[in-house]
């Protein structure tokens, strides 16, 4: 090995590929789309879904190929580098409508994580075949329960006659839950506590299929951004799940010495999830980073790359600030993905990253707006529109504070109970 | 391919690095600035590690590697164990580096081999001026051309090692066209005149001066690159990875203090680490420093491919400039009053961190 930033040429063409994508496909709808909220990018949709189909199927291949057996390929592999610059680019063209993007999305992570072969099989096949695009979810947050989620309140009993569980509870701020379970033959992950005295040692994920009984969507929510992707209220009211579609173990390991391994198990998905939404908040970044540097070139202001910091104006300075940011947040992340690919654990790395470019890219785009002045705030312009779509990548997936407890927890060496 | 996993050759050098600086240079940093002198074995020691004659061209005796990644890892080891150590140990390098990267064919045969001998070669560069502002590319020291000889006026300041040194690397603007120079000059010549030595707010364990040119002669062929002459963009982004490499080392120092400081002070009856507000402000350190290290790692693996690196090369310095700041400041708030203490050595990361805006080719890999 050797200290190395050339993404491999394959990855390059790839993303040369997205980038027609993002430009074509998305921005010229991404105006209309944030003014209409819910209404569904179609164009972006179905011409990204036999693209997403037909990696999501190579992917399922390999996972059901390799099972837990070690990679037959040398080496490190670029799956989640790929990912990664994929998910940068779409959202450089649309963060809300990158969201629509079909498939497992954070619900297929997690089956993916701790799913056993055949629970794989079963659920993710429908992200991997058919004519029609499909959408998985994650239902985690709750009114009462949305950084602590020890204080989840959904629960899951079993019924001792038929095997099934019995979901009862609320979720809120599901993205894509609408997508999921109401157009498409999709899946939501929901999370519940199975022993409500065992706290997160009773949590567990399960797989809830679209059309099943008692489940009902019953509000999406009208946001500040990303205003393309919905985000859903679930109700679960007597809904009764199969047995086999409880990830993880079904028995709640002693308090004492045992390990909440269900729950760490799929808290683990956010190592490969974090980085991914850093991704995103880089694409916004990126966005408005370029769009503020041709308009102030139009104006005549250039960026003096070498020249001294006192004899920079105060816009060359805020432009060079604001782009040293979002390269450090780029390298935090690229190195949270690299480890990922290496097969490294990365929960500090994925936290760093996370909290770093949910920062970087919300200021970005407030600094974007400001720095434009009238044609900034204008709804003319896509800036204001980057801006509201920016700040979702500080608060989702683990809010900057949570991120920021996460890299203290490690840094420190601390438990979750010592440091709370 | 992406990696951010070194050599082994590399991880075996940062290895080596460490361990000096942790059990030897770190134990005498206080008394080294407190006395304004880095003890000499420190200085044997370092210069034993080998970075510079392992630079020197093979014809020549040396190594032959000259890699900014290499010597991006080796500055924040050193630097981590103290900054006005690092300096010193890596000033000849001043004088070295642009030699073997530009000089000619001449300059390089004559110049390059005291760099292998058992000492540190007495030779150093000036670059900075004295004054508010300072820009490398607009100098005030010029060289003027007469026929076949050179004379240079103006003056130098932050000249490390300038009272001991016999070859100087002076940096100067062509009166005539303006452009960016380099000159070899030996400080016996007459009217070059060294100063007193400079009294800083940090890195005061490193001797540096002014350094006068009043019609200081040289020959026209001890011009750096000959006709050629240098790319000074190369130079000064040589300089600023190495010096945010050096950023990056004081900042890690001063929180790797401050993170176990946190965690052994009890208030309120717990560890202060275990509240968060301190904690934050830990993680906040962490973060900046590995953000700003993979920004140095950026600029130098470009430099090594050949390719422009003064955008990712500037941008990695400005990024380290502020870092090293915020982070040795939150070291010495960590500490609270202690931090204010001179016996312990966050006040003076501190110290050394402010220099880092001002310190323009001071170090070079």
């Amino acid at each position: 090995m050797a200290i190395n930033f050339e993404v491999p040429d394959n990855v390059q063409q790839q993303m040369a590929m997205v980038q027609m994508v993002a430009e074509h496909v998305m921005r010229p709808i991404s105006r209309d789309i944030d003014e209409n909220e819910h209404a569904r990018p179609w164009p972006f949709i179905e011409q990204m879904w036999p693209f997403m189909r037909d990696m999501q199927k190579r992917n399922l291949e390999k996972l059901l190929s390799n099972g837990d057996s070690t990679p037959k390929r040398e080496g490190p592999g670029v799956t989640n580098l790929r990912l990664m610059m994929m998910v940068e680019m779409l959202s450089w063209g649309d963060a809300g409508i990158y969201l629509c993007l079909p498939g497992g999305q954070l619900g297929g992570a997690a089956i993916e994580a701790v799913g056993t072969p055949e629970q794989k099989s079963r659920f993710l096949n429908r992200f991997a075949e058919g004519d029609k695009p499909s959408w998985g979810a994650m239902a985690m947050t709750e009114p009462g329960a949305g950084s602590d989620t020890s204080a989840i309140q959904a629960t899951a009993v079993r019924d001792e006659a038929t095997g099934e569980w019995i979901l009862n509870g609320e979720k809120i701020f599901c993205t894509n839950g609408k997508l999921a379970l109401d157009e498409s033959d999709g899946l939501v992950v929901v999370w519940a506590s199975i022993d409500k005295g065992a706290g997160r040692a009773g949590m567990r994920p399960f797989i809830v299929e679209a059309g099943t009984p008692g489940v009902k969507v019953t509000k999406v929510e009208i946001k500040h951004g990303i205003r393309a992707s919905d985000t859903a209220a679930i109700v679960f009211d007597n809904a009764r799940i199969p047995a086999d579609n409880i990830l993880g173990s079904p028995e709640v390991e002693q308090r004492n010495g045992g390990s909440s391994k269900g729950f760490k198990g799929a808290m683990a998905t956010f190592d490969a999830t974090r980085p991914l939404v850093a991704a995103s908040a880089l694409g916004i970044g990126r966005a408005s980073l370029e769009f503020l540097k041709d308009k102030l070139a139009e104006n005549g202001v250039e960026i003096p790359y070498g020249r001294s910091y006192h004899k920079l104006t105060a816009i060359q300075r805020d432009v060079i600030d604001m782009e040293m940011n979002l390269r450090a947040a780029y390298l935090l992340t690229l190195r949270a993905i690299s480890m990922l690919d290496h097969k490294e654990q990365n929960s500090l790395e994925a936290s760093m990253a996370k909290a770093k470019a949910g920062k970087v890219v919300t200021q970005i785009g407030q600094r974007t707006v400001e720095l434009l002045g009238p044609a900034g705030y204008s709804r003319e312009h896509l800036a204001e529109k980057w801006m509201r779509d920016s700040k979702i990548n500080d608060i989702y997936e683990g809010t900057g504070q949570i991120n920021t407890l996460i890299v203290a927890r490690r840094i420190l060496g601390y438990s979750s109970s010592e440091l709370r | 391919m992406i990696s951010f996993t070194p050599t082994e050759e590399q991880q075996q050098l940062i290895d080596t690095i460490r361990r000096f600086a942790a059990n030897d240079v770190q134990p005498i940093a206080h008394e080294a600035d407190e006395n304004q002198r880095v003890p000499a074995n420190i200085i044997t020691t370092g210069w034993e590690i080998g970075l510079v004659p392992t630079a020197i061209p093979e014809e020549l005796g040396g190594l032959g590697e000259l890699s900014a990644v290499t010597g991006v890892l080796a500055a924040e080891e050193l630097a981590y164990g103290d900054l006005s150590a690092a300096l010193q140990i890596m000033a000849p390098a001043l004088f070295a580096y642009p030699i073997i990267l530009f000089g000619t064919a001449e300059q390089r045969e004559n110049l390059l081999p005291m760099f292998l001998e058992e000492r540190p070669a007495h030779a150093t560069g000036a670059l900075l001026e004295p004054g508010v502002f300072f820009d490398p590319t607009d100098l005030n020291v010029t060289a003027t051309v007469e026929g076949d000889r050179v004379k240079l006026n103006g003056t130098k300041a932050y000249v490390p090692l300038a009272a001991t040194a016999d070859w100087v690397l002076v940096y100067t603007r062509n009166a005539e066209t303006n452009k960016i120079e380099a000159y070899v000059i030996q400080t016996d010549v007459r009217g070059v005149e060294i100063g007193g030595r400079e009294h800083l707010m940090g890195i005061r364990a490193l001797p540096t001066h002014q350094v006068n040119f009043n019609n200081a002669e040289v020959d026209l062929p001890c011009r750096l690159g000959g006709a050629v002459g240098m790319d000074f963009d190369v130079i000064l982004n040589r300089s600023r990875v190495a010096l945010a490499a050096m950023a990056v080392g004081v900042a890690r120092a001063s929180f790797e203090y401050a993170r176990d400081y946190a965690k052994g002070r009890v208030q309120f009856g717990v560890p202060i680490a275990q509240k968060q507000a301190i904690a934050f402000m830990l993680a906040e350190m962490a973060i900046e420093v590995d953000a700003a290290r993979l920004m140095v790692w950026e600029a130098a693996w470009k430099l090594d491919q050949g390719e422009d690196a003064t955008k990712e090369s500037y941008l990695a310095k400005e990024y380290a400039d502020k870092a090293v700041m915020q982070v040795t400041d939150s070291g010495v708030q960590t500490l609270g009053g202690y931090g204010f203490i001179r016996e312990y050595p966050a006040e003076r990361w501190l110290r050394n961190g402010r220099g880092f805006t001002t310190f323009d080719g001071l170090a070079m890999v």
